[in-house]
């Protein structure tokens, strides 16, 4: 499980984060939402070690993950899709989701993961051959999701997979993601689509400017009058 | 074949021989510039390093009964050092501290460290290297084509294969290329960024090693200054082609090497006089000049806002 306590994270003499608390247990689908700036993003990147925490701690497994090296996360089993997917778009479709399986010692089994993804998303199958940079935002986002998927994670973390999609594409990402959890795999999701954000959590989280001012189920935080306000226009 | 023409190809092979000497340093500028936006400045002295080692292994490695050419791979040990220490040294706190511009003026500096502290330990004066290979040249007909010329494009074109199979094909090439695309998805990747431009400075100042055993092939002296204007003929190579881009930095290499040679061989004859070969470097730096001002981002580079 992921647990992170009192994390505090500054740009200078910016606070971007302040003394946050969350947990995400394991096959849990937890989401996180607020508006642009609460934070959300920055939370995401201080997890994986992008960005220095100022203070706090964020255990994962039983491993520290602020005194690790950020490269190492990964093989611990946590994966991190960014926001803006940053795919490597001069590289082929296989070649991303080869990047994917960077991390895993053994490549003997990279055309089974392959497989799996393409499975998973057909049309990447089509393109693998094509430069990532080339596909849609859409396209772009499943290459971003299965490239995640081919380090074997049992953790995701997903910074708005749906931004800048077609509602057709939300839901099709959004399937993709409840199957990922029926496997059994734990997600930390940040949207700010929040109401397709709650409706596919068990928990969330809102986080305003940086500081968390609500928590709980999910369902109930969908009916609550002020987040229903304040993020679901209504 | 009449004499023109024999000719005309002699300065195209000339040409190409020259011109795999500046793909093989163009690569070491491309390469480091793709991952840490940083010109080398220096890259060009590592040739220079790379040629001192030659001059002063081949006596014992001849001695030893060997090769001479086989002083290659002490070069090849000597400058991957020296590249790597560079980087740690300097480049690499002066990234995590300062701005591009502040690598940029370290580059420099350590440009002018080498050139300087060689000339301290070696003296400014041009040195001789013992001959490194004697091959018969081939004749086709009435073309006869000199034998280094022959090893030296050979080589540098199975470098050029090997290294664009290496960062194809492997893993860790493909590494590079992501990291050169992206460091904050590379690192999620579990690729560790820093090893990784370590590596890149590796490769790069391995290849000025071989650049340098292919230059002094044919041109057996050195100097504390040699790689100045060899690593700029270079630089301006790597910008033709498109800086960051490996294919380009191979084909400007090559395009600078011929266009150098023939300017040498023809502007004389074809201006009657009026510009003689002695312009050659100031039409290779015209290249440079007509690059930026047309097509900033080369012939084979991607467009790009961010230039030094």
């Amino acid at each position: 499980m992921l647990d992170i306590k009192n994390l505090c994270v500054s740009y200078g003499a910016i606070d971007a984060v302040r003394n946050i608390s969350l947990h995400v247990d394991d096959g849990e689908i937890v989401s996180l939402i607020g508006a642009n700036g609460a934070g959300k993003t920055t939370t995401l990147h201080t997890i994986t070690g992008l960005i220095p925490a100022k203070s706090g701690s964020v255990m994962f497994n039983g491993h520290d993950l602020l005194n690790e090296r950020n490269h190492k996360i990964v093989t611990y089993g946590m994966a991190h899709i960014p926001e803006g997917r940053h795919v490597f778009t001069r590289m082929t479709v296989q070649e991303n989701l080869e990047m994917g399986a960077f991390s895993l010692k053994d490549d003997a089994k990279m055309s089974d993961d392959l497989d799996m993804v393409f499975g998973l998303f057909p049309r990447l199958k089509e393109r693998r051959r094509q430069l990532a940079g080339t596909l849609s935002g859409g396209e772009q986002q499943m290459v971003a999701m299965g490239r995640a998927l081919m380090s074997h994670p049992n953790t995701i973390l997903m910074d708005e997979p749906s931004m800048g999609l077609s509602p057709k594409l939300v839901k099709e990402i959004f399937a993709i993601i409840r199957k990922l959890h029926d496997e059994g795999i734990t997600v930390l999701l940040v949207e700010q689509n929040a109401k397709m954000a709650l409706s596919i959590a068990d928990r969330a989280y809102v986080l305003e400017t940086g500081v968390i001012t609500m928590e709980g189920d999910a369902k109930e935080l969908l009916h609550d009058e002020k987040v229903r306000k304040a993020y679901l226009g209504a | 074949m009449s004499n023109q023409v024999i000719m005309f190809i002699s300065q195209i092979f000339n040409g190409l021989k020259i011109g795999s000497v500046y793909s093989l340093v163009a690569l070491g500028y491309t390469m480091v510039y793709g991952i840490i936006r940083l010109i080398n400045f220096a890259h060009g002295d590592f040739i220079m390093v790379g040629a001192y080692v030659l001059m002063l292994t081949i006596p014992a490695i001849i001695a030893c009964g060997m090769p001479a050419w086989l002083s290659v791979i002490p070069a090849i040990l000597v400058c991957v050092a020296v590249g790597v220490i560079v980087e740690k040294a300097a480049y690499k706190p002066v990234r995590e501290k300062g701005n591009n511009m502040t690598a940029l003026i370290t580059a420099i500096a350590m440009s002018l460290l080498l050139e300087n502290g060689s000339q301290a330990i070696f003296g400014a004066d041009y040195q001789t290297i013992p001959t490194i290979i004697q091959i018969p040249s081939i004749a086709i007909g009435d073309l006869k084509i000199d034998g280094a010329t022959i090893v030296t494009v050979l080589l540098g074109i199975i470098i050029m294969i090997a290294l664009q199979l290496f960062v194809s094909r492997t893993k860790q090439g493909k590494a590079m290329r992501a990291v050169s695309e992206d460091k904050e998805a590379s690192i999620l990747m579990g690729i560790n960024v820093n090893s990784t431009i370590t590596l890149t400075f590796a490769i790069g100042s391995g290849l000025a090693a071989v650049a340098s055993l292919m230059y002094c092939i044919s041109y057996p002296q050195v100097s504390p200054m040699m790689g100045a204007m060899l690593g700029l003929k270079a630089f301006v190579a790597a910008v033709l082609g498109g800086i960051g881009s490996i294919p380009g930095a191979m084909a400007g290499g090559l395009v600078i090497g011929v266009v150098e040679s023939l300017t040498k061989a023809y502007i004389g004859t074809i201006t009657g006089g009026v510009i003689t070969s002695a312009f050659a470097d100031a039409i290779v730096f015209g290249i440079l000049i007509i690059v930026l001002l047309v097509k900033p981002s080369g012939l084979m580079g991607e467009p790009e806002s961010e230039k030094v």
